[in-house]
C-alpha cells in the first residue's frame, strides 16, 4: 500500500452567518445586490447553502434560485439559476458574473416583472469560516478511509465542496491528495465526479467509501 | 448576583445517537482551543421562556466540553420587569408612550447589577434588552462582549430602540434569529437560530402506547386525520383563522382539529382569545380546544407525533420553534410565511408556506391528498432541523463565534 510523504490532515470548518446590509424585494433589487454584495455573500448563498441543505437533492441548488421560485414565482429564471453548478467555478468572481448575467438578461427580456414585489424579501448574508484541525491525519488509503468514515457533515463539506475555491482547481481536497500524494488518479477522478447536487453529503460519502473499497481490493 | 445551578444534565455522548459521533468529535475539536477561557451568559430569568429553556440545556453541554462557562441571572424588582415588559412589547412594534422614569428605572437596575455581577469573563454573552446596559461595566481590556437579541426588531418603537441602540452599538457583535429582525448597526450582526433539544421531554421519542393514551384522554380519534396547532391562545397565532381553514378542509376530508396551548387562567388577554376560539368552534365535536398545564411537554410531544398535519398559522412570529419541533418529528407542516418560519419551512422542500386562510386550507388538502409527498416533506424537515436547529448546532455556533472573536476574523 502506498504511503504518502505529506499526510492528509482532517480539518473541520464551522460557518457563522453574518447578516449583510442589503436586501432585495424585486428581481431588479436582486440584480443590484448580486452586483454589489461581497464575495463572502455569493459564497454563502451558493456554496454554503449546498452544505446546509445537502439533504435536498431535488430542485434545490442555491438561495437565489429558491427565492426566485418561492417569492417571485418566476420558474423560468429560477430554473436557470438552479442549473448553475458550483463545481464549474474556481473563483467567486466568475460565479458572480454568471449569476448577474442570468438575472440581467431576464430583466431586459421581461422588464414588466422586474419591479414586481416578491412575497418575502431576500436578505444578503455572508459566511464567516472558522477552521479547526480535528487532530488526526492519514498517510495511506486505510487511514484515509477511516478518517473519512468519522467526519462530521461540516468537515466533509469543507474538504469536498468548499475546498474547490481554496484550491482554485476543479477538484476537491480528497481527490487532490489521493492523486498528488498517493498517485491514485483514477480514484481521485471518480471521487471528483460524484454529483453533489443529486447526492446528500451522506450518500456522497457512501459512494466515496465504496470507490475506496474497490481500490483497496486491487492492492 | 445570582448564578444559576442546573438541575438536570444529559451527557453529551447521548447526542451521538441523534446527530452522529462525528458531530460530537467536531464539538470537542472546536472547544479544545477555548479550554481554560472563561465565558459568561447573562439573562433576566432562570425559569420560563425560551431563553432560559435553551440556556438550561446549552450551559451543561458546554461544561461537558470542559469549558469554563457560567450563567448568571440579573436581579430586578417588579418595577424593573414592568418596564422591560413594556420595552419588549414596544420593540415588537406595539404602541408605547416613552417616559423618562421608565428609562431611569431601567438604568438604575442595570447599574445595581453591574455592582454584583462579575462581568469579567473573556466572552460575555448578554441576552435580550433587559441587561443590555451592563456593557457600561465592561472592564478595560480585551474581553469580548456580544448581545443576543431574541426579539423581532424589524418595526421597533423608535424611542425605545434609540435608547437601547446606544448600548448595543458598543458590543463587539449582535446576534439575531432572522436577518429580518436585525437593524442597521455599526457592529457585525450574526444569524443565530434558536434551537430545540432532541432529548428533552418535548422532543424525545415516545412509546406509541403513550401517544394513544394521550389521544384517548382528549377524545381524539386516531383513525381520522388530525390537524394540530400548538400555540398560546394569542390573536397573533390566529387560532380563529385555523378554525376557518379547518372548516374549508372539512368539506373534503373527515378530519379533526386540535388547538392546544398553555393555560389562559393567568393572562386576561389569552382568556379573551380562548373565548373567541370557543365561540368560533361552535361546539363542533371534531374541534378539540386543549388548555394544557404550563408544562405539559410530553402531552405536546404526543399530540405532535399523532398529528397528520401540523399547522402554524401565525400572523406574526418570533422564530416559531413549534415548527422545528414538528419537523423534528417528521411531520408535514403548513405554516405562514412570517418571522423565522420561512427559515424553517423551505417551501415545497421542508413544508408548505401559506399566506391566507384559503391558502392554508389548500395546502392542508394537498398534503392529505398526497401522503407520500407529506411524508417526504417530513423527512426533509427532520434533516433540516438536524442540520440547523438542534441544541448541538447552537453550541457549535457559539464556539465558532468565540473562536472568530478571538482570532478577529
Amino acid at each position: 500500500m502506498n504511503v504518502a510523504e505529506t499526510p492528509f490532515d482532517f480539518v473541520t470548518a464551522s460557518y457563522l452567518t453574518r447578516i449583510g446590509n442589503q436586501s432585495a424585494g424585486t428581481l431588479a433589487e436582486l440584480l443590484t445586490g448580486l452586483e454589489h454584495c461581497s464575495d463572502a455573500s455569493i459564497f454563502h448563498h451558493t456554496f454554503q447553502t449546498l452544505g446546509s441543505h445537502h439533504f435536498l437533492t431535488e430542485g434545490f441548488s442555491n438561495d437565489f434560485a429558491q427565492w426566485t421560485l418561492s417569492s417571485t414565482n418566476r420558474n423560468d429564471l429560477a430554473e436557470q439559476l438552479a442549473a448553475l453548478d458550483i463545481r464549474d467555478y474556481t473563483s467567486i468572481a466568475a460565479l458572480r458574473t454568471d449569476l448577474c448575467c442570468m438575472v440581467r438578461d431576464f430583466c431586459i427580456a421581461q422588464p414588466q416583472v422586474t419591479s414586481q414585489s416578491g412575497l418575502e424579501r431576500f436578505y444578503f448574508c455572508e459566511s464567516v469560516e472558522v477552521t479547526v484541525p480535528l487532530g488526526h491525519s492519514a498517510r495511506n488509503l486505510d487511514e484515509f478511509r477511516d478518517g473519512l468514515t468519522h467526519l462530521s457533515h461540516a468537515a466533509f463539506y469543507f474538504h469536498f465542496i468548499s475546498s474547490r475555491l481554496r484550491l482554485q482547481l476543479q477538484t476537491n481536497d480528497f481527490s487532490h491528495w489521493l492523486s498528488s500524494s498517493l498517485g491514485l488518479r483514477t480514484l481521485a477522478d471518480s471521487i471528483n465526479h460524484i454529483d453533489v447536487y443529486t447526492n446528500t453529503l451522506d450518500s456522497a460519502r457512501g459512494k466515496m467509501l465504496r470507490l475506496i473499497d474497490r481500490e483497496r481490493k486491487k492492492v | 448576583m445570582s448564578e444559576v445551578l442546573l438541575a438536570s444534565r444529559i451527557p453529551l455522548e447521548n447526542y451521538a445517537d441523534v446527530v452522529g459521533a462525528g458531530e460530537i468529535e467536531e464539538l470537542r475539536a472546536l472547544a479544545k482551543p477555548l479550554r481554560g477561557r472563561s465565558m459568561e451568559m447573562i439573562n433576566s430569568t432562570a425559569v420560563g421562556g425560551g431563553v432560559a429553556e435553551i440556556l438550561n440545556r446549552l450551559v451543561p453541554l458546554a461544561e461537558e466540553l470542559d469549558l469554563s462557562i457560567r450563567w448568571d441571572v440579573m436581579r430586578g424588582a417588579e418595577e424593573f420587569f414592568d418596564v422591560t415588559k413594556s420595552f419588549h412589547n414596544a420593540l415588537h412594534g406595539e404602541p408605547y408612550q416613552a417616559k423618562r422614569k421608565d428609562f431611569d428605572i431601567f438604568l438604575s437596575y442595570n447599574e445595581q447589577n453591574r455592582a454584583t455581577l462579575p462581568l469579567d469573563a473573556e466572552f460575555m454573552v448578554i441576552h435580550d434588552p433587559q441587561p443590555a446596559a451592563l456593557i457600561d461595566g465592561r472592564p478595560p481590556g480585551s474581553n469580548h462582549w456580544v448581545w443576543r437579541c431574541h426579539i423581532d426588531l424589524s418595526h421597533p418603537n423608535r424611542a425605545v430602540w434609540e435608547f437601547l441602540e446606544k448600548f448595543v452599538s458598543r458590543y463587539d457583535g449582535a446576534m439575531f434569529s432572522s436577518p429580518e429582525f436585525s437593524r442597521q448597526l455599526p457592529i457585525s450582526q450574526y444569524l443565530f437560530y434558536p434551537a430545540i433539544d432532541p432529548l428533552s421531554e418535548k422532543n424525545c421519542p415516545l412509546d406509541s402506547e403513550f401517544v394513544q393514551q394521550v389521544l384517548h384522554r382528549y377524545q381524539i380519534d386516531p383513525q381520522r386525520p388530525i390537524l394540530t396547532q400548538i400555540s398560546r391562545f394569542d390573536r397573533l397565532k390566529d387560532p380563529v383563522g385555523v378554525i376557518r381553514a379547518y372548516r374549508i378542509v372539512k368539506r373534503y376530508f373527515d378530519c379533526q382539529l386540535v388547538l392546544a396551548g398553555g393555560s389562559a387562567s393567568d393572562d386576561p388577554e389569552s382568556a379573551l382569545v380562548l373565548k373567541e376560539v370557543v365561540r368560533a368552534a361552535d361546539r363542533d365535536p371534531d374541534i378539540k380546544i386543549l388548555e394544557l398545564p404550563a408544562w405539559a411537554p410530553l402531552e405536546v410531544n404526543a399530540l405532535q407525533r399523532a398529528s397528520t398535519v401540523v399547522v402554524q398559522k401565525s400572523l406574526r412570529e418570533g422564530f416559531g420553534l413549534t415548527v422545528s419541533e414538528a419537523l423534528w418529528k417528521k411531520k408535514p407542516v403548513v405554516a405562514s410565511a412570517v418571522g423565522g418560519i420561512p427559515t424553517q419551512i423551505i417551501h415545497k422542500h421542508t413544508g408548505l408556506l401559506a399566506h391566507s386562510v384559503e391558502g392554508t386550507a389548500y395546502q392542508i388538502r394537498f398534503l392529505l391528498s398526497h401522503p407520500e409527498i407529506a411524508a417526504k416533506l417530513g423527512e426533509h424537515g427532520h434533516e433540516h432541523v438536524k442540520e440547523n436547529f438542534l441544541i448541538t448546532q447552537k453550541l457549535k455556533r457559539y464556539l465558532a463565534l468565540f473562536l472568530m472573536l478571538d482570532r478577529r476574523i
